[in-house]
């Protein structure tokens, strides 16, 4: 149990409008540290959904959520967003940086609001990070200068910023080409094998699946492999 | 809180587009230069038109009203004490116009801190006589340095020199009215006769317009000294001392004590131009209302502005609060925002409408009553720019306050899933 780093406990979700619709049924999970697992099913099988719950984002929910060991259900707004700075780190589908920004300074940013380091230390720390994902040249350019490729891999960078105990995905890949995605899924693996970083990847395309760690797989608002 | 952060936040926000950023505080900027030079203007005519009657009315007039004697001999004897007394057609005796112990009481009112100036003054009815015309008027000998000082005389005089008829001897000025009736222009001899029929001969050396009709045509100025010669009365004689106050709304009280003090009759502003009052009062509630409604229009498009870019930034929003930015975070920085827009378009709002201000108060306006009016009144009021200033930074902190804490409130999901 110790080694548990997410862990969701009867997990219900409902849609109140314009009528009531289950998203979630008793979804239980957990997910130890260094594990690389794909979270995959139909487009609508609410796999999306679940993963803004994990990743506190949403709390409009019923059930249990504990990250590192420590419930998620009754904290305040402001204590979420530390857990999201401090512990998770996300992508998503549509990259979302921040375009009046450079790229460096959109991968210090989360760094930055943590406060432990200086700022100089933060901005070593990301152009480390940028050099992992090979994007380190990219670092002075306004985050709208990027191919959709890039932007994605400067998503990565900034969830990594403060070395989070999970990076969560949803569909990162699914708005790049081919070439592009496998980009992405090889970075995916190296920080899985080199740095030992636990992955939680929301995906539809089941080829990346299969190279995961585990796949968890959903149905109707129902986890039906784990 | 990281406050170094939020503002570098929010300066990157601000600068990234500037185009929009430069929009919102345009908007700003017009709504309050417009209040500005708008209620620059109108006070401006406001003070125009209320100086029009403040500038030439005493705050307060002392002096005697021609009228019954009070202290009937009757009730004074000890015989008839008790008694409850009826005396019939009673007629007011001895008109004595003359304020006694003139002197004194000018030197107690000049020790009264709440009174500003004090101007004494001689009236007395006189004709001018224009061969077979006699033309009735009114002769006041004026003390001239407090005059113009207290009531602006200079600035109605439109040909002649104030000062000449105290240097001068025998000399007046007219009313522009009186002066065409009479035919005379300056440097002309008009003939004068006083209530018991002498007559002098007297120097036209200026002639003065007030805009009241009334006033001009029926007026005359000359020295106190020339006066009391006309009269044939020593130079201690005075029928009138006028006071400016600090503060005008105190003169009625003032007025009361002054009676009992002076034994005396006083009259305040208030009573003496009630009408005046009243047009004052309604001049300044319509400016007010019109300096209201440009404020609440201006507060909605300043609001409108602002609350549309917070709304275009909800993608920025959700981007922080993803990455560990509270609600509390972007608060602050949208905040920042605002604030921003508000201090930058205010101060430009207050520069320009100083600077319309400065160009109505170019434009030529010539009227025949006001003859030293030259272009439009404007009232530099330092209040106009405090509200301005207040206001901007008031209304842009909650055209700031209201979408930010309704972003920093929801969750990051619902921000994203609306896309």
């Amino acid at each position: 149990m110790s080694e548990n780093i997410l862990q969701a406990k009867n997990i219900n979700k409902s849609f109140n409008d314009p009528i009531k619709v289950k998203v979630l049924t008793d979804i239980n999970i957990a997910i130890n540290k260094g594990e690389f697992v794909a979270l995959t099913g139909k487009s609508g099988c609410g796999k999306s959904t679940l993963l803004y719950i994990l990743s506190t984002m949403d709390t409009d929910y019923q059930g249990e959520l504990l990250i590192d060991n420590v419930s998620m259900v009754h904290k305040r707004e402001s204590e979420l967003a530390k857990v999201r700075n401090e512990k998770i780190g996300f992508v998503f589908q549509f990259h979302y940086l921040l375009d009046e920004f450079t790229v460096l300074k959109n991968v210090m940013l989360p760094g930055l609001k943590l406060g432990k380091f200086s700022e100089k230390e933060v901005e070593n720390c990301a152009i480390e990070k940028l050099k992992i994902l090979d994007i380190d040249k990219l670092a002075m350019k306004k985050a709208n200068q990027l191919s959709g490729g890039e932007k994605q891999r400067v998503a990565i960078a900034r969830a990594l910023i403060n070395n989070p105990d999970i990076i969560m995905g949803d569909e990162p890949t699914g708005n790049l080409d081919k070439k592009n995605s496998d980009i992405v899924f090889d970075l995916f693996n190296k920080l899985s094998d080199e740095l030992n970083q636990t992955l939680l990847i929301v995906t539809h395309d089941l080829s990346f699946a299969d190279r995961m760690h585990r796949i968890i797989e959903m149905e109707d608002g129902k986890i039906i492999l784990l | 809180m990281n406050s170094k952060l939020t503002i570098s936040i929010a300066k990157a926000l601000l600068l990234a587009r500037w185009k929009q950023t430069l929009v919102a505080a345009v908007g700003v900027t017009f709504s309050i230069t417009m209040f500005i030079a708008l209620l620059s203007f109108m006070a401006g005519l406001n003070d125009l038109l209320d100086g029009l009657v403040l500038n030439r009315t005493a705050h307060i007039r002392l002096y005697n009203e021609i009228q019954v004697n009070k202290n009937q001999p009757v009730n004074k004897s000890p015989l008839y004490k008790d008694n409850y007394n009826f005396i019939k057609s009673v007629k007011p005796t001895n008109a004595r116009l003359q304020i006694y112990n003139s002197g004194a009481i000018i030197r107690t009112l000049k020790k009264d801190t709440r009174v500003l100036g004090i101007a004494p003054k001689i009236m007395t009815p006189v004709f001018f006589n224009e061969i077979a015309i006699n033309v009735a008027a009114v002769v006041n000998g004026i003390d001239v340095k407090n005059e113009t000082k207290l009531f602006y005389f200079n600035d109605y005089l439109i040909e002649g020199a104030s000062d000449d008829i105290e240097k001068i001897s025998n000399s007046i000025i007219l009313g522009k009215g009186l002066a065409n009736q009479l035919s005379a222009n300056v440097g002309d001899r008009v003939q004068v006769s006083n209530t018991n029929g002498e007559i002098f001969q007297l120097k036209v050396v200026g002639l003065y317009q007030t805009g009241i009709q009334e006033l001009d045509k029926t007026q005359s100025y000359t020295s106190i000294a020339t006066v009391q010669k006309l009269m044939g009365v020593p130079n201690t004689y005075i029928t009138d001392i006028q006071l400016k106050l600090k503060k005008i709304p105190e003169a009625p009280a003032i007025a009361k004590e002054f009676t009992k003090l002076f034994e005396i009759d006083a009259i305040d502003i208030q009573t003496a131009n009630a009408q005046f009052e009243t047009g004052s009062f309604i001049r300044t509630l319509i400016s007010y209302a019109v300096g209201v409604v440009l404020l609440v229009v201006a507060g909605f498009g300043i609001y409108n502005i602002l609350n549309m870019m917070i709304y275009e930034k909800m993608d920025t929003i959700a981007i922080l609060k993803a990455t560990g930015f509270s609600g509390k975070d972007v608060q602050t920085i949208f905040l920042l925002i605002a604030i921003s827009i508000g201090l930058i378009g205010g101060l430009v709002g207050l520069l320009l409408g100083f600077g319309l201000s400065a160009i109505i108060d170019q434009i030529p306006f010539k009227t025949a009553s006001l003859p030293t009016i030259k272009t439009y009144p404007i009232s530099y009021k330092l209040m106009f720019y405090l509200i301005g200033a207040v206001f901007s930074l008031i209304t842009t902190f909650f055209a700031g306050w209201f979408p930010a804490s309704k972003a920093s409130k929801v969750d990051p999901v619902v921000i994203i899933r609306g896309k």
